[in-house]
């Protein structure tokens, strides 16, 4: 535990080091995935204000709210996509971390990590400025709301990062897969909360959602945040995201052994 | 001498899909797909004693890479065994990944952005290498390849050369007992290259540590190697001392004269190679050198003569264009 612990500390600081070095491009990163959101919020509140005031309970407050949270949360679950894993495979980049007597996806996980660390604090004054901007209706009803939050958007990283990372194992018997990847993302921003809140969608699509992964990687840990939840309800969605890191984590467990035997170290 | 790496009828086939050209050919293969098996390795077989530096010859695609991926576990063989300090490379356990390295001299492992030092640590952390080992090894090869205040530069700011003994010096940290290196003075200029063949030689010697080197430079192999193996079409052709290579494969020997009378033409003794005021150099069949070194001398008037095996580089590239002969 001790030597598991050395490591990702190191891991983390290296990182971050690295992460340092181009600050600037984080930020400029950062300020383009902003517009995602900032339509979404325009064109809701706008619709909210046009209804009388709400759609489906949301107020333009509550909009706000929704979509700033977002932008925190769409930070905090970039994991590494499974065209970068093709790419690693497909360029024999693979092998440097195959060498080393560590299984790899302790170096991606350190690595999404320390990303986080540089682009919260770039985040801060971008969130303040949308507060400023948009004035968010939070509802604080108990104070489990606040470390239950961390707690999702802890766990909302590491299931999409675990279910992201199965999915990259297909490249190792394909080499090129990037129309199914499209068609994961595709089903992810429908289904997770980040086009719309689920709320908003018809009830067909929720209960399909409860049993998929994606909302309770993105819309769920929003929604604890925003206070549109009952206790039973976050416990449940805590529930939910520690059943898809035992459903992903089980499936690396079973493949990865099978997966790089197949790795054919082209190019490295 | 205890053998740390054993090989055993090693094989490596590949399945390669292929198709002519054209799309109607493109279109066929969507519902048909034609696979070639490509014999990689073909049952070779070899063993390595502890401290030994083997130089691992072939040329492009002969297999050399494949089988010392498969000596570090990053392919999987076919069939056949592989024996590296009493593990199976494959099964990738932690315990043969704490002795062992591969140093690929067109491939970087250092993290870019930041200075090598930075990543030595990160080294530290993966081998779980004690801090105070760790420091007395990171000084010692730091001093060992001369990179003084050069590791505190960020990497992707460091010359080719600098780069690549700052990568020997992250792939040593742990004081492995076996080395892949695969083509590792590959683009350096000269002294950089002297370098690194000394550097090797040296941590070698220190450390008793099993080296398998592949490199198109001859001069890094007769520097470090006295023994060569030698593959061709996966095909092990040779394996023995570096001499032997010449005494086996050489079919010709070069024979320099110093003419009296420069204007004097040589042609009927032999090949004439080179021919500047005088000094001519003839390259010979080697079973008829005595025959006519004693014509030479019988019949020309030289001031000297010297007989010479020819260059490592031109018999090793005499050997590849052979058929492949199994030894």
């Amino acid at each position: 535990m001790k030597q598991h612990l050395d490591l990702y500390l190191t891991l983390l600081k290296t990182s971050i080091i690295s992460q340092f070095q181009y600050r600037v491009a984080h930020l400029f990163w950062l300020l383009a995935m902003m517009v995602e959101p900032v339509v979404y919020l325009v064109v809701w509140g706008t619709i909210a204000t046009s209804q009388g005031g709400n759609v489906a309970g949301y107020t333009a407050g509550t909009f706000a709210a929704y979509y700033i949270t977002w932008t925190l949360v769409r930070q905090m679950n970039i994991a590494l996509t499974p065209y970068a894993f093709e790419n690693r495979i497909r360029k024999g980049r693979l092998s440097n971390e195959l060498m080393r007597p560590i299984h790899p996806i302790h170096f991606d996980m350190s690595y999404f990590m320390s990303l986080k660390v540089v682009t919260i604090v770039l985040w801060l004054p971008i969130a303040g400025l949308l507060w400023w901007v948009f004035q968010p209706v939070f509802t604080f009803t108990a104070w489990w709301q606040i470390p239950a939050f961390i707690l999702a958007l802890l766990g909302g990283f590491v299931t999409r990062f675990l279910c992201l990372w199965a999915l990259g194992l297909v490249t190792f018997w394909v080499t090129k897969v990037s129309a199914v990847f499209e068609l994961y993302f595709t089903i992810e921003l429908l289904l997770s909360g980040r086009l719309v809140p689920l709320a908003i969608m018809p009830a067909w699509v929720r209960d399909i959602s409860q049993w998929l992964p994606f909302q309770w990687t993105f819309g769920f840990p929003i929604d604890v945040a925003v206070g549109t939840l009952t206790g039973p309800q976050v416990a449940w969605g805590l529930a939910m995201q520690a059943v898809w890191m035992l459903i992903a984590g089980g499936i690396l467990a079973l493949v990865w052994p099978h997966a790089v035997r197949r790795y054919s170290a082209v190019g490295a | 001498m205890s053998q740390t790496i054993k090989v055993d009828t090693l094989i490596k086939t590949f399945q390669v899909p292929e198709r002519e050209a054209g799309l109607k050919a493109a279109v066929g293969s969507l519902f048909k797909r034609k696979y070639r098996e490509v014999e990689a390795v073909k049952k070779i077989s070899f063993g390595i004693d502890a401290g030994e530096i083997v130089g691992f010859l072939g040329p492009n695609g002969a297999g050399k890479t494949t089988t010392l991926k498969m000596l570090a576990g990053l392919l999987f063989p076919t069939s056949g065994q592989i024996d590296v300090l009493g593990y199976e490379p494959q099964r990738r356990e932690k315990e043969l990944l704490r002795q062992i390295t591969i140093v690929m001299g067109q491939r970087n492992q250092l993290m870019w952005d930041i200075p090598a030092l930075d990543s030595f640590e990160l080294q530290r952390a993966i081998y779980q290498i004690p801090e105070g080992e760790f420091r007395r090894m990171r000084d010692e090869l730091i001093d060992l390849l001369n990179m003084g205040d050069l590791v505190k530069k960020p990497v992707r700011n460091l010359s080719l050369g600098e780069r690549m003994k700052a990568e020997f010096i992250s792939a040593l940290l742990h004081r492995p007992k076996v080395l892949f290196l695969d083509e590792p003075t590959i683009g350096l200029d000269v002294t950089a290259q002297r370098l690194i063949r000394e550097f090797v030689a040296a941590y070698n010697q220190r450390y008793q540590a099993s080296v398998m080197l592949t490199s198109h430079y001859m001069a890094d192999v007769q520097a470090l190697c006295k023994r060569v193996i030698v593959i061709h079409h996966g095909q092990l052709l040779y394996d023995g001392g570096l001499a032997g290579l010449v005494e086996k494969f050489a079919a010709y020997k070069t024979i320099g004269v110093t003419l009296n009378d420069p204007d004097l033409d040589l042609s009927e003794y032999g090949e004439i190679i080179s021919n500047s005021k005088g000094q001519v150099n003839l390259r010979v069949p080697k079973s008829a050198t005595a025959q006519i070194t004693t014509r030479l001398l019988n019949e020309v008037a030289i001031s000297d003569l010297t007989i010479e095996d020819p260059a490592i580089d031109s018999i090793i590239e005499q050997v590849f264009q052979q058929e492949a002969q199994v030894v």
